[in-house]
């Protein structure tokens, strides 16, 4: 897919200052509050598991992607939002064979940036948490010594990682579930707390998040949506029961933040219309209290998401808006 | 009346018979590529499989527990043998219903998810009431199943697809990210 040398197009022709790199060099740079949080907690084992996963990511693109779209920052960011939701002991080859998972099968194969279906850093996830589901339920505690690795981060490939002296926890949203531990809702803010590198701190996320849709670079709808359905239904669940988490619990515990603001927001694997857009985060946040109330997994922000990628095709269709002044839409018959 | 509920629904989202099982992949794979055929194809699956819960509820009951070793085959010859029966009928009595399920009637009465249903309908030992709700919730699952591929393969027709991965190749692989994403659905329910 190589650039035309000569652009004719209709006009207008307005200047616009926005194109593809610009915006995805953006959300890279707003990611990095996230990225030096994730270092102040987890310290060097962070940097190896980011750069693995980044490494990934880009090296996929550079064999089998074409030459523009290494540079464009879209291979950048999956590889960022793939190693800020892995934990931070995870050996740093399963975190390269994750993004490689995720550029190749996650996006070039469906066509290169724009055309896939399923968001890449999400699918490399789910993937990494089929094949190897022990390393990446591992959560390393927040340690005195910060230069100490969090695990066995450089682990041989294909090896069982060795038993390097670590302190695991389980997060906050499976001390809920399986210990029914509440956690301060202090420290889920500000991300003092086991979890996944870039999901602990919250409010920096919200930040970010904010700036993005200041520049509108991401649909403000889709976090919205999410956070007043997650917030409403895990209200109502609270009430009914309280043995179940109230509302500030869900929302900033867990992967809800880093889903919401960077994963779900994607440009290309999000509906095209608004009303599609609220339609999907409304499934998002059903999907999400379902799978952590009542599911097997402590989290389910990742399966929510991939869950309604699948369906943006299908709400796509059903909300497609009417043309001004026609008719209502005029059955195709086949 | 939970229980039912929970039946059908633990058969449609979370040990849905296609993403979680990979029983009926052929027709998901073949007649996947428009949504209304996937529809029309996910209605068929729904009808037989109630066809075929009947079918094997009737076996069990009345017949296997003299000849057990007639299981598989009987479950087979019955299963196909209705379902064309009821296709003539249909053809005969409502035109219109036939021009709908019709075609594919025949195609997915030896599928595997038809003797998956009765299979596991038996080992589970469903009675007759559950057994057509799980037939029910499985055939809203395939339906699911099916009609969501068919909007993404609709949605990646004009996509830049590379030719090593063109055609089936990528069916397949979407197919395999489904079905990660519907791994999220593991456990689900398992405790109520």
């Amino acid at each position: 897919m190589t650039a035309p040398r000569l652009l004719i197009t209709a006009w207008p022709h307005l200047a616009e200052r926005d194109s593809t790199p610009r915006i995805m060099w953006t959300v890279n740079v707003s990611l990095i509050p996230v990225i030096v949080a994730a270092i102040y907690y987890f310290g060097p084992s962070a940097v190896l598991v980011i750069v693995a996963a980044l490494a990934g990511c880009l090296a996929t693109e550079w064999l089998f992607g074409s030459r523009e779209t290494l540079f464009d920052g879209s291979a950048v960011i999956t590889g960022l939002l793939l190693g800020l939701c892995l934990p931070a002991g995870l050996p740093m080859w399963m975190a390269f064979v994750g993004g490689a998972f995720a550029i190749g099968f996650g996006k070039l194969i469906f066509g290169g940036l724009g055309q896939n279906i399923f968001n890449p850093a999400l699918l490399g996830r789910a993937f990494l948490q089929a094949a190897f589901p022990v390393a990446l339920t591992t959560w390393p505690v927040i340690r005195e010594n910060w230069w100490a690795l969090r695990g066995d981060n450089l682990a041989l490939p294909l090896m069982s990682p060795g038993e390097v002296d670590v302190l695991t926890s389980a997060t906050p949203l499976g001390l809920m579930k399986f210990e029914q531990q509440s956690t301060e809702l202090g420290k889920l803010m500000i991300g003092a707390t086991g979890g996944s590198l870039g999901e602990t701190a919250g409010i920096l996320i919200l930040l970010c998040g904010a700036y993005l849709a200041w520049r509108n670079y991401l649909n403000w709808r889709i976090p919205i949506s999410i956070f007043l359905t997650v917030a409403a239904l895990a209200t109502l669940t609270h009430w009914l029961n309280p043995a179940f988490p109230g509302a500030l619990f869900m929302l900033f515990s867990g992967g809800l933040m880093l889903g919401a603001v960077y994963m779900a927001t994607d440009m290309v694997t999000s509906p095209v219309t608004n009303r599609g857009c609220w339609l999907y985060g409304v499934g998002i946040g059903v999907l999400v209290v379902v799978i952590r109330l009542w599911g097997g997994l402590a989290e389910g922000v990742m399966y929510a998401i991939l869950l309604m990628n699948a369906m943006v095709p299908f709400i796509n269709r059903a909300t497609q808006p009417r043309v001004f002044g026609t008719r209502a839409a005029v059955k195709v018959t086949e | 009346m939970g229980e039912l509920v929970w039946i059908l629904l633990s058969a449609m989202v979370v040990n849905n018979f296609t993403l979680a099982y990979f029983l009926g992949l052929c027709p998901f794979m073949g007649v996947s590529a428009r949504v209304s055929t996937a529809l029309r194809l996910g209605l068929a699956d729904i009808f037989v499989l109630v066809i075929a819960s009947v079918c094997a509820w009737f076996l069990n009951t009345f017949i296997l527990p003299y000849a057990p070793y007639l299981r598989l085959i009987s479950f087979i010859v019955v299963i196909a043998s209705l379902v064309q029966i009821v296709e003539m009928v249909i053809k005969k009595v409502s035109p219109v219903l036939f021009r709908q399920l019709g075609i594919y009637l025949p195609l997915i009465t030896t599928n595997c998810a038809i003797l998956g249903l009765a299979i596991f309908q038996t080992n589970r030992g469903y009675n007759l009431l559950e057994g057509l709700f799980f037939a029910v919730g499985g055939g809203l699952g395939l339906t699911l199943a099916l009609v969501l591929m068919a909007s993404i393969r609709e949605s990646s027709e004009m996509a830049d697809v590379p030719a090593l991965a063109k055609g089936m190749a990528l069916v397949l692989i979407i197919a395999g990210s489904l079905s990660l994403a519907f791994m999220g659905f593991a456990g689900l329910l398992s405790s109520s």
